[in-house]
């Protein structure tokens, strides 16, 4: 499949490009806005793979959630670009180096990396041949049956962390006057207003 | 299609078709859009007793057109300090994803650009997006009610699209597939409109409609450009063809709105009287009707208040429809009749 290759060098190309722009705009909302870009060719390699699904979470969960959250804390930041500019130079050395150590370590890594010997055998075993099952159908499958306690043990945690933030936030302001929806809906003619038969010329 | 791959080749002929089908769909969508608009208007006049549009036309019918043509050729103004790439990429943006997410929205059996496995999750990947539009542009903009606009805009939509995913979830559950046209044949019974899943999701009904006028910022959601505090928010320092792409790309995510309702709950194209042709009409007409009452919610229901609309959102929509997962599950699950169609192959 010729175009398929073609594609892929299209979508690879445009993703590594975005993702140097990411780290060489200058402006951190085209950053974010690169980086969007970048989300998005991975989530069209994906579809090329036929991974359709993980392709459509990726889009959901990191363009449509995850960078949006980004974009509204960037555009709030009040940047000082030339200062930023100024200070790239003094830390690019040291930038470098972690560069260059983690390209070392992660080629040592993978040039020794060899499959466990029962390990195709064991994710043989959960996995439903492709051809039979739509890959949506299969990670339910495999998610909601096979692994289901793994699963909820990973939302619990998620919970767990929800949990944590929002206590480590959350500030009870006890002289913030509130208001109680419910009293408000409540509320009738009969128990708010008054009407008072005032004499002329007496007043009050 | 047949005839195309023979003369063309296989991938180019499939690209000619496939080209053929995507622009029948926009182009015929575009047109609906021009009278729909002028519905809208005419509607919205009929509730306060105006005349509405009526001067252009038989009726006023061609008044769309006539406005396509002055926003087409009237002056495009640059605010002083904007960002120009960013402030021109917002509203196409925001036009080209309300036009691609018709790419999986079946209108008929099999009549459908592409029947993709994920399709239900695409539009709401679509629909997630759009609100780059509106940020980009409030931001690009450099002008202070723009961005109180946008970022408003931005909070709403993200609150309500988590009830939107959750109601969609429910029905998934009853279907047992992610495609679209599966939720509609899964809708086909004996009882007609009764086999529908507005009957089964009641509740989610009145709750989709809702979340869906909020996700689209249709009055009484309309904050992002509440015109009596923020001007007209995020498309304030818009004008001519730019502002002409927001107005359809907005009007045109109501119009997916109505045909997404009328697919999971309203049976697509399935006719509502056993006996009768199913065929897209059907699916036209249920689209109109869910226009009409997404017209006159415009037209009778006051705007909310910034605060109350976020806590409509998630303290009440999202408990609401959190819990009704939960339910429609276990329906399914112990087999209450209508919850599950995949258990009886339907």
């Amino acid at each position: 499949m010729v175009i398929v290759t073609l594609v892929f060098y299209l979508f690879a190309a445009i993703a590594v490009a975005s993702a140097m722009m990411v780290v060489l705009s200058r402006n951190p909302v085209h950053s974010v806005l690169w980086l969007i870009l970048t989300f998005f060719s991975a989530a069209a390699i994906f579809i090329l793979m036929g991974a359709e699904f993980i392709a459509m979470l990726l889009m959901i969960v990191y363009v449509g959630a995850v960078a949006v959250l980004f974009l509204f804390v960037v555009m709030m930041l009040d940047v000082d670009f030339a200062k930023l500019r100024g200070s790239v130079a003094q830390y690019t050395p040291l930038g470098l180096l972690i560069g260059l150590i983690l390209i070392a370590e992660l080629g040592m890594a993978y040039g020794t990396w060899i499959f466990a010997k029962d390990a195709p055998e064991m994710r043989a075993a959960v996995m439903p041949a492709p051809d039979q099952v739509e890959n949506t159908a299969a990670i339910g499958q495999i998610l909601y049956t096979d692994y289901v306690y793994m699963f909820q043990a990973a939302g619990l945690i998620l919970f767990v962390a929800m949990i944590g933030a929002i206590v480590l936030t959350m500030r009870h302001r006890p002289d913030v006057k509130r208001q109680n929806i419910l009293t408000q809906i409540y509320r009738d003619p009969a128990k708010s207003v008054e009407l008072k038969d005032i004499k002329p010329g007496q007043g009050l | 299609m047949d005839f195309m791959i023979n003369t063309f080749g296989l991938y180019f002929g499939t690209f000619l078709v496939i080209l053929g089908q995507a622009l029948l769909v926009v182009v015929l969508i575009l047109v609906a859009l021009a009278f729909l608009m002028y519905a809208d208007r005419k509607i919205w006049a009929a509730v306060q007793i105006r005349k509405g549009p009526n001067q252009v036309g038989v009726f006023g019918l061609l008044q769309s057109f006539a406005d396509f043509i002055k926003y087409i050729v009237k002056e495009i103004v640059v605010p002083a300090g904007a960002d120009k790439v960013v402030f021109f990429l917002a509203p196409a943006i925001t036009f080209m994803l309300a036009v691609v997410a018709w790419a999986v929205v079946p209108f008929a059996d099999g009549w459908v650009v592409s029947d993709i496995n994920v399709g239900i999750l695409y539009i709401f990947a679509v629909s997630s997006l759009e609100v780059y539009g509106v940020i980009m542009g409030g931001w690009a903009s450099n002008s202070k009610y723009a961005f109180l606009g946008s970022l408003r805009s931005a909070a709403q939509m993200i609150s309500y699209e988590v009830s939107i995913g959750l109601i969609i979830v429910g029905v998934l559950i009853s279907t047992g597939s992610l495609n679209l046209s599966e939720i509609v044949r899964a809708q086909d019974g004996n009882y007609g409109l009764f086999s529908w899943y507005w009957l089964p999701h009641l509740p989610m009904v009145w709750l989709f409609f809702v979340s869906a006028l909020a996700e689209t910022n249709r009055p009484p959601f309309d904050l992002p450009e509440a015109e009596s505090e923020l001007v007209a928010g995020y498309q304030v320092e818009y004008s001519s063809t730019p502002f002409l792409l927001y107005m359809i790309g907005e009007l045109m995510a109501v119009v997916l709105m109505t045909a997404l309702m009328s697919v999971l709950f309203f049976g697509g194209w399935l006719s509502p009287i056993p006996g009768l042709a199913d065929g897209i009409w059907w699916m036209v007409l249920k689209m109109a009707v869910l226009f009409f009452m997404f017209s006159m919610v415009k037209a009778l229901v006051p705007r909310f208040r910034y605060d109350q609309l976020m806590r409509l959102g998630w303290k009440v929509f999202l408990p609401m429809s959190l819990g009704w997962v939960v339910l429609v599950a276990a329906f399914a699950q112990y087999g209450v009749p209508g919850y599950a169609r995949w258990a009886v192959g339907g």
